[in-house]
């Protein structure tokens, strides 16, 4: 690493985007690893497809946030020149693919909310944020219903696929807490009127989840102890293994353009 | 998953896009998949990726009855010498304009 990472002025705002733009990307990181590797060729194409609609959703956010901190950063900066105790994302975004139950799971839960969130911040009185989120709407809504169909099939299908898909269930169900956690400087923007409270959609989100596992012939876990800390940057060991991969040609070569 | 495995688990799906109102179906391709719901979203993740369709059909390939390709002599060559078939014998009045 020759280059220094950027400090970010972390007003709420900022940081709101940040971690729903670190979110997408680092999610959209770990789909791109998939690509020449997924289990047939139409499922790698789709895939990767999911993982450039997260990667645009990145950088719209991360050009919010740039607009919003008014540094002189840019999105490049945001995604290549912070550490992983800078990152902001989910746990459950940055844990590593594992096998494809896992990753088509995680996909799930994911977009099981992102989907609800982003239609109902459609809403919003901020007419960037308005706008990102009806673009990610259209695109969260396909990955739901993807990895929903994909869900009921591994559930309800071989032994094998059963036992996996059961597996990456209990592995992740710690994980999903953290999608509806609001910290003190989110809270100052959801009793603003900016942004939602994420806890509102919690009920919705339940109903999915239980839908697809049930039909998918899954047991829901039971509500029980949640993994957190992403939101404020204390991750996995990970994270630090991605980004050391992603960041490691723009920090050996800054400013290379291709 | 061997070839073989991919093959028996998955049946083939022939692909057919409309890409504007107004057009009919054209057949681009054919692709794997385990049952119709997934082969139409297999569909608009291998072949719309670049704003190619408005609608997707989707085919089991052992629905499609083909043409012998050894009868093809019988087939289609009578149809060669009939040239008064196409309607290259008229002349077109100026006010039709375009045809």
């Amino acid at each position: 690493m020759t280059t220094t990472s950027i400090r970010v002025a972390e007003t709420p705002l900022v940081l709101y985007a940040l971690r729903r733009a670190d979110d997408a990307l680092v999610l959209g990181h770990r789909l791109s690893e998939w690509c020449g590797h997924a289990p047939a060729l139409e499922e790698d194409m789709a895939l990767a497809n999911i993982g450039l609609d997260l990667l645009g959703q990145a950088r719209s956010l991360y050009g919010y946030a740039a607009e919003v901190e008014a540094a002189g950063h840019n999105e490049d900066d945001y995604a290549f020149h912070r550490d992983a105790p800078q990152y902001r994302n989910l746990l459950v975004a940055e844990l590593p693919n594992g096998d494809f139950a896992r990753t088509i799971l995680r996909q799930f839960f994911y977009a099981a909310f992102a989907d609800l969130y982003w239609r109902a911040m459609m809403a919003s009185p901020h007419s960037t944020l308005a706008a990102i989120a009806a673009k990610s709407e259209k695109e969260t809504a396909y990955h739901l219903r993807h990895s929903a169909e994909w869900v009921i099939r591994l559930g309800d299908g071989t032994e094998e696929s059963h036992r996996r898909a059961a597996d990456a269930v209990a592995y992740l169900w710690p994980y999903t807490g953290e999608m509806f956690e609001a910290d003190a400087a989110e809270r100052a923007l959801i009793d603003a009127g900016t942004v939602l409270d994420p806890a509102s959609f919690r009920d919705a989100w339940d109903k999915t989840v239980s839908d697809i596992l049930a039909e998918a012939t899954l047991e829901k876990p039971a509500a029980g102890w949640m993994q957190q800390g992403g939101r404020s940057g204390r991750h996995s060991e990970h994270l630090g293994h991605l980004l050391a991969v992603m960041q490691s040609v723009p920090r050996a070569i800054p400013g290379a353009s291709w | 998953m061997s070839t073989q495995a991919t093959k028996t688990i998955t049946p083939l799906w022939e692909v057919f896009i409309r890409s504007r109102n107004g057009l009919a179906h054209k057949h681009v391709g054919s692709l794997h998949a385990a049952d119709a719901t997934l082969a139409l979203q297999a569909a608009r993740d291998v072949y719309t990726r670049r704003g190619e369709g408005l609608s997707i059909w989707v085919v089991p390939s052992n629905a499609i009855t083909a043409s012998d390709p050894g009868e093809k002599g019988m087939m289609f060559e009578p149809a060669e010498s009939k040239i008064y078939r196409h309607p290259t014998f008229y002349e077109v009045p100026d006010e039709v304009g375009h045809m």
